[in-house]
């Protein structure tokens, strides 16, 4: 079959090309319904990576978050029809130890190889995972979204000493948003804050113990664990602040993308003897883990709903350059686009 | 979604040449290692709506129809290959005989029907002559028209010019309400029957409405060597 493939071409180009999808008796094909827009993906629109890396892996389909519907499966896991969540991470190997996302052997949709923006996409059954009935589609677009905070949060617990009675997220963008809900929502118990740069922001923050502008943190402020959800060129003053407000033997666990180098604070990290726990990406458990929580409370999507920002309904690919010019201009919130192309 | 009363109906027409001479219709020929119908018929395998998907073809090309699905789509019980006939509509009018005979035809039956050599049609376009169709009982695929079309009567000299911003060039699919498809088209005198182009046209004269959808740049037809060259080009994306 031959499939359409929206490609960035360069900076602010896409192109239409085709690409031969074959039917055999192991890959299912789905339709891609809706897909959200990631400043990953933006850092490609935009032309902000540096110029080799923009040379290596142009043309390339975008996006990595998204769902579709299931329109052929020989494999007869899925209904056809059902609503599914595709996993962007695509794994060559297994390995008792590392999980899937740092396999350095792994691709990426929208990183390695061609993202969701195509006609349908050609995946093997352990590439996707069933939605709830009747699930927000649109706050379902960007699951993978949110399971880089579940990702970040389980591989935390696994890390983190058992005192855990305060913890601080730094960011008040999407990520911030999406962690703080998980951790208050999947551990009622711990006191999460969540400090920011942006008052009106922080006041949609309603569900978690309390929120800080940065420059305003009371001095006796104290956390027993963070999480960095800042990235950018402000991520390493985040990290420095954590370091500061963070108790002893606290771990940080670091989800903000940078494409400069982040300076820190070393002195202190050895002097308080803190852990710092990089975090990217996520894998099939943790979509797993996240869809089941969105089964058992269903509060979650109603909360992720504040988050849905503009949502474009594509049919032309001048529809997909309007999505990422909106998207660039937002303050909070995902694009997500309505496929209809 | 089984029982929704659509059928794809893939035109594979072209001249009845015998296996073993030069020419092979143009269907047949391959691009990405794959004959174009094949291709074709998979774009609307991959949507459900479809109840059935057939497939018309010159008799003497039935089997080996039958044989590239089966190799290239196995397991694909929704594919049915027919006889056509000697014309695009009576073509037509064998896909609409063969739902009737199945007990399935009825006012509310849709045909979408699709030129075997327009392998680059997309889901969008299938799923908007559907809607199209359902909701007007009749509708074309078209392209605005880029250069400015010119009639000329006497193939010498032109008679009219006509206003580009409201010429259109027709692709396919068209799709129809079947039942009233055929009773438009039994209506029609031997003469009429002759000026038909194409399956709107039996509509269009007898002054029945038919909805425009917007087709594709890239939803070519594969007619000429020039054109597989461009579909190999459209294909070769990194």
């Amino acid at each position: 079959m031959l499939n359409a493939v929206y490609q960035l071409k360069k900076p602010r180009q896409f192109e239409m090309v085709f690409k031969d999808v074959t039917f055999d008796q192991e890959h299912i094909i789905v339709r891609p319904t809706h897909l959200s827009i990631c400043n990953a993906d933006q850092r490609y629109y935009q032309g902000t990576r540096p110029e080799e890396i923009l040379r290596k892996k142009l043309p390339m389909a975008l996006i990595h978050e998204g769902i579709g519907r299931v329109v052929y499966d020989p494999t007869g896991q899925f209904e056809i029809g059902d609503y599914v969540v595709m996993i962007p991470n695509l794994p060559s190997e297994e390995d008792a130890v590392i999980a899937e996302n740092y396999l350095r052997s792994s691709k990426f949709r929208a990183s390695s190889t061609d993202g969701f923006l195509q006609e349908y996409i050609e995946t093997v059954p352990d590439r996707l995972v069933k939605l709830p009935e009747g699930i927000n589609l649109t706050v379902a677009a960007f699951t993978e979204f949110v399971s880089v905070s579940f990702h970040a949060i389980s591989r935390f617990m696994e890390t983190a000493n058992t005192k855990r009675s305060r913890i601080g997220v730094w960011g008040d963008g999407n990520l911030g948003y999406t962690t703080s809900l998980l951790l208050k929502s999947m551990y009622p118990e711990i006191e999460v804050y969540v400090m920011g740069v942006n008052e009106s922001k922080l006041h949609d923050f309603t569900f978690v113990d309390g929120v800080y502008l940065v420059t305003e943190i009371p001095e006796d402020f104290k956390i027993d664990h963070a999480f960095e959800c800042v990235g950018g060129n402000g991520a390493h003053k985040a990290i420095n602040q954590i370091i500061d407000y963070i108790n002893p033997e606290g771990t940080i666990g670091i989800l903000g993308v940078s494409e400069d180098l982040a300076p820190i604070n070393t002195r202190m990290v050895l002097e308080k003897g803190l852990k710092i726990v990089g975090s990217s990406r996520s894998g099939r458990k943790d979509f797993t883990g996240l869809v089941e929580l969105y089964r058992e409370k269903p509060e979650i999507v109603e909360y992720l709903e504040n988050i849905v920002g503009e949502q474009i309904t594509i049919r032309e690919i001048k529809d997909i350059t309007r999505a990422f010019e909106m998207d660039s201009h937002k303050l909070i919130g995902k694009t997500v686009m309505v496929w209809d192309k | 979604m089984e029982g929704s009363n659509i059928y794809g109906v893939v035109l594979a027409g072209g001249k009845g040449t015998r296996m073993g001479n030069v020419e092979k219709p143009k269907q047949f020929m391959e691009i990405g290692g794959k004959p174009i119908i094949v291709h074709t018929i998979e774009k609307f395998v991959v949507n459900a709506e479809f109840d059935k998907i057939l497939v018309l073809s010159p008799k003497q090309w039935i089997k080996h129809t039958g044989d590239l699905i089966r190799k290239y789509i196995p397991g694909n019980d929704r594919i049915v290959v027919l006889e056509g006939g000697v014309t695009r509509n009576e073509t037509i009018m064998n896909a609409i005989s063969y739902i009737d005979r199945e007990g399935c035809l009825n006012e509310d039956t849709i045909i979408v029907t699709h030129d075997s050599v327009r392998p680059f049609v997309t889901h969008r376009i299938l799923e908007e002559n559907i809607r199209y169709a359902r909701e007007f009982g009749a509708c074309d695929t078209v392209i605005p028209a880029t250069d400015t079309i010119v009639e000329s009567k006497d193939g010498q000299m032109i008679s009219t010019i006509p206003d580009r911003m409201e010429m259109y060039q027709g692709q396919t699919p068209q799709s129809f309400k079947a039942l009233h498809l055929r009773s438009l088209y039994q209506s029609l005198s031997k003469q009429e029957k002759e000026i038909l182009t194409d399956a709107c046209k039996i509509l269009v004269i007898k002054g029945e409405k038919v909805h425009l959808v917007e087709g594709e740049e890239s939803n070519i037809k594969i007619t000429y060597p020039y054109d597989m060259r461009v579909a190999e080009a459209l294909l070769g994306g990194r």
